[in-house]
């Protein structure tokens, strides 16, 4: 009796089950999305996005991910795909969406991008991730830029320190910090850190055209060029400024280092706002932002995107109102804003930003028309994963002391990258 | 459960079910055993086939066929070589050798001490065991922060120690690059030693009381009686804390990325590291595969000739 209880038990749950995925395929008014910005101001700024689809009658539901960072959610993601049940849209990072793309996993909102005209109003190196073919199927959310430096006021004002306009300024800088007393440069030890710094050192030592040809195009000549070696050379100078419990420590410690003052200037992307907004921090009063010494005109950038999945007809209309809603002027202010970020289209208005995003907003139109916008070969950008992570690699090898030289450094970063290809 | 419930069913009429019933108990344990075994089948020795055939392939982001012969394998072999400056693959295979073996080999030290000191029939033992033990209640990942904030010079042990007093302490190796994978040792260590302590206390108190004191009527010292008695009786026992060390040794990968803060200096690398990152991060799913394969194969020539000579003379 009771075996045959558990048998009906078991076989009715197993139809629960399967009506339970019936009645989902047939739900259209839904937005599937699968995304890692689930704390804090990012939860928040993600919000509004909700509330804009809810008006026009759509749901949303996360993707949940195990894990904090966007490494589980890349996982995850992948393995949706490949069963064959992709989110309606996932939040996605530089190559991966080319990766997707290329594979024929993501659908198509062309029709949508030319009605408003999307691509005059996105940078044109970005257009590179957004698009396939001239196929749009993604939409970018921000677009962040590595090229900054964040400085401690009150620490800048107690040495008596001026913005630094190149390499050398910085450096001297840094030493009036050591001399006061101070850490001068806030650095978590960690190999993307170390290699989005040299990002901002390499731009900075050849400018942007040598940048290009060296990260974007791989010209191997550039590579191993003696621009690149001095570029090195300046990272192993930095090293001598950070403080000597550097290795492993996570961006958002050293961040907090320079909010609380005790260290001068940290290199780090513009989500390093994020961190001085949470502690209640002002631009311009208790913190400034600066291009990375030798970089201004320029920016190197890497974006959060909203991949669009190739799905059922029955649920494009909802992907088609997440990607118009993802656009739209007011959530793109909106959520920037909060982010740290700017926005990703060049006809946002600035007037809700701080002065450090207003310096975003224009730097991003000045250096798209002077083709000076370019992408960060740390951060996947300039790159695929495998090349970046060769560059990574080397670069925190060589910023620990296990590539010795600057000469080697060129060499072992020539012979990763070719064995990366 | 299941089984619980048969035999009560048999029971309710059990006259002209007799020969059902025989049949039932007959093929029940093979019918419970039979979705695991499919389970396994398909989604452990399956898995490694499809990995075993990943590793000919160049699959980057998502599997693909193209052969490729043997490139990746030539690649990982080039690599193993590549010492100056290391290559991710050299140092992933000297951290492994380095960690693989402290950890092994201090966990069964520090877990049979303890063990024969737990076993002196001490008073308090209810407390002490648990304490011991509790360390593996924790994840890996918690173990790991844990750690690496204890270790930390700037707020842990010796930021403590200077403020005693003892200001040229020094112990900053959870920020030195090359010392970090002794930090991932530590805490694997004190994780997991309380585990095996309980293993080797329960093959402790298994042992047969007369012949300890057949032994001690014959006048054998207590260190002889361990040395020649007791630790070769546990012998199985080191054969089942051996192999979970083993696997929790290849297979730990949250507790060196705890430790030392996502590899820096490329220099806490790891095996699992390696194969989870070209995998899944810079999309190189062919070499991720191939570094698995080559890891399989590794563990397989250390375990199965010991396991073939273990279980060969237990059946002797």
């Amino acid at each position: 009796m009771k075996l045959r209880t558990m048998l009906l038990a078991s076989a009715m749950a197993a139809s629960a089950a399967g009506f339970a995925a019936s009645v989902h395929a047939a739900d259209i008014k839904e937005v599937q999305m699968l995304h890692w910005w689930t704390s804090g101001g990012e939860a928040a700024a993600l919000n509004v996005l909700k509330q804009d689809l809810a008006k026009e009658g759509y749901t949303w539901k996360d993707v949940p991910v195990a894990g904090g960072g966007g490494e589980g959610a890349m996982t995850a993601l992948k393995a949706m795909v490949a069963a064959g049940n992709p989110p309606t849209a996932s939040q996605i990072l530089g190559y991966y969406a080319v990766d997707y793309a290329e594979a024929g996993k993501l659908g198509d909102i062309t029709e949508l991008a030319k009605k408003e005209g999307w691509d005059k109003v996105v940078p044109t190196a970005l257009q590179k991730f957004t698009t396939t073919n001239g196929k749009w199927d993604a939409v970018p959310v921000n677009i962040h830029s590595v090229n900054w430096v964040w400085i401690n006021k009150a620490v800048m004002d107690k040495i008596g320190g001026t913005e630094p306009k190149n390499f050398d300024d910085f450096v001297a800088l840094l030493d009036k910090a050591k001399a006061a007393g101070v850490i001068p440069l806030a650095l978590g030890g960690q190999p993307w850190q170390e290699a989005t710094m040299f990002d901002s050192v390499v731009m900075s030592t050849g400018g942007s055209d040598f940048y290009k040809k060296a990260f974007v195009d791989l010209d191997e000549s550039a590579l191993k060029s003696d621009t690149m070696k001095k570029a090195f050379d300046n990272l192993a100078k930095l090293r001598a400024y950070t403080d000597p419990n550097y290795a492993g420590r996570d961006w958002n410690l050293a961040t907090a280092m320079v909010i609380k003052g005790d260290a001068l200037v940290q290199v780090m992307g513009d989500w390093a706002k994020g961190e001085f907004k949470a502690a209640n921090k002002e631009a311009g009063k208790d913190f400034v932002c600066y291009r990375f010494p030798g970089t201004d005109g320029s920016v190197i950038y890497n974006t959060d995107m909203f991949a669009m999945f190739k799905v059922p007809a029955d649920r494009q209309a909802a992907q088609l109102a997440l990607a118009d809603a993802t656009m739209s002027i007011s959530f793109q202010s909106a959520f920037n804003v909060v982010k740290g970020s700017v926005p990703a289209r060049m006809d946002v208005p600035d007037t809700a930003f701080d002065m450090c995003g207003k310096k975003g907003i224009a730097d991003v139109k000045a250096a798209n028309a002077s083709g000076k916008f370019v992408g960060s070969m740390a951060q996947n950008y300039a790159q695929p994963p495998a090349i970046a992570g060769a560059y990574h690699d080397v670069v925190t090898k060589f910023f620990h002391g296990e590539i010795k030289t600057s000469d080697s450094a060129v060499t072992e970063l020539i012979k990763a990258i070719n064995a990366a290809k | 459960m299941t089984v619980s419930v048969a035999p009560i069913a048999g029971a309710v009429n059990p006259k002209p079910r007799a020969s059902l019933r025989a049949r039932f108990q007959d093929g029940l344990p093979k019918l419970v055993l039979a979705p695991s075994f499919a389970i396994i089948l398909v989604f452990v020795y399956g898995f490694i086939l499809w990995t075993f055939f990943l590793s000919f392939t160049n699959s980057k982001a998502f599997a693909n066929f193209n052969l490729v012969g043997l490139a990746n394998y030539q690649k990982l072999w080039t690599w193993t070589f590549e010492s100056d400056p290391p290559s991710s693959w050299y140092t992933a295979l000297v951290n492994m050798g380095l960690f693989g073996g402290l950890y092994i080999s201090l966990c069964l030290v520090l877990g049979l001490t303890l063990a024969i000191l737990l076993d002196q029939k001490i008073r308090g033992e209810g407390v002490l065991r648990p304490i011991y033990l509790y360390p593996l209640a924790l994840s890996f990942i918690v173990t790991g922060t844990a750690w690496k904030l204890f270790l930390d010079p700037g707020i842990g042990l010796e930021k403590a120690v200077h403020d005693w007093g003892w200001t040229s302490f020094k112990f900053d190796w959870v920020v030195n690059p090359r010392m970090m994978i002794y930090c991932v040792a530590i805490a694997g260590i004190w994780a997991s030693s309380g585990f095996v302590m309980a293993l080797f206390l329960a093959g402790l108190r298994g042992i047969d009381g007369e012949i300890l004191k057949a032994a001690q009527i014959d006048g054998a010292s207590g260190f002889a009686m361990y040395r020649r008695i007791i630790i070769p009786i546990m012998r199985p026992v080191f054969l089942s804390a051996l192999i979970i060390l083993t696997h929790l040794a290849i297979k730990s990968y949250d507790l060196v990325l705890s430790v030392t803060g996502k590899n820096p200096g490329g220099a806490a690398e790891l095996p699992s590291t390696f194969m989870y990152s070209y995998t899944f991060t810079r999309n190189q799913m062919a070499v991720g595969s191939t570094s698995a394969i080559i890891m399989l194969m590794t563990i397989a020539a250390i375990m199965v000739p010991y396991l073939y000579s273990e279980l060969r003379e237990k059946q002797r």
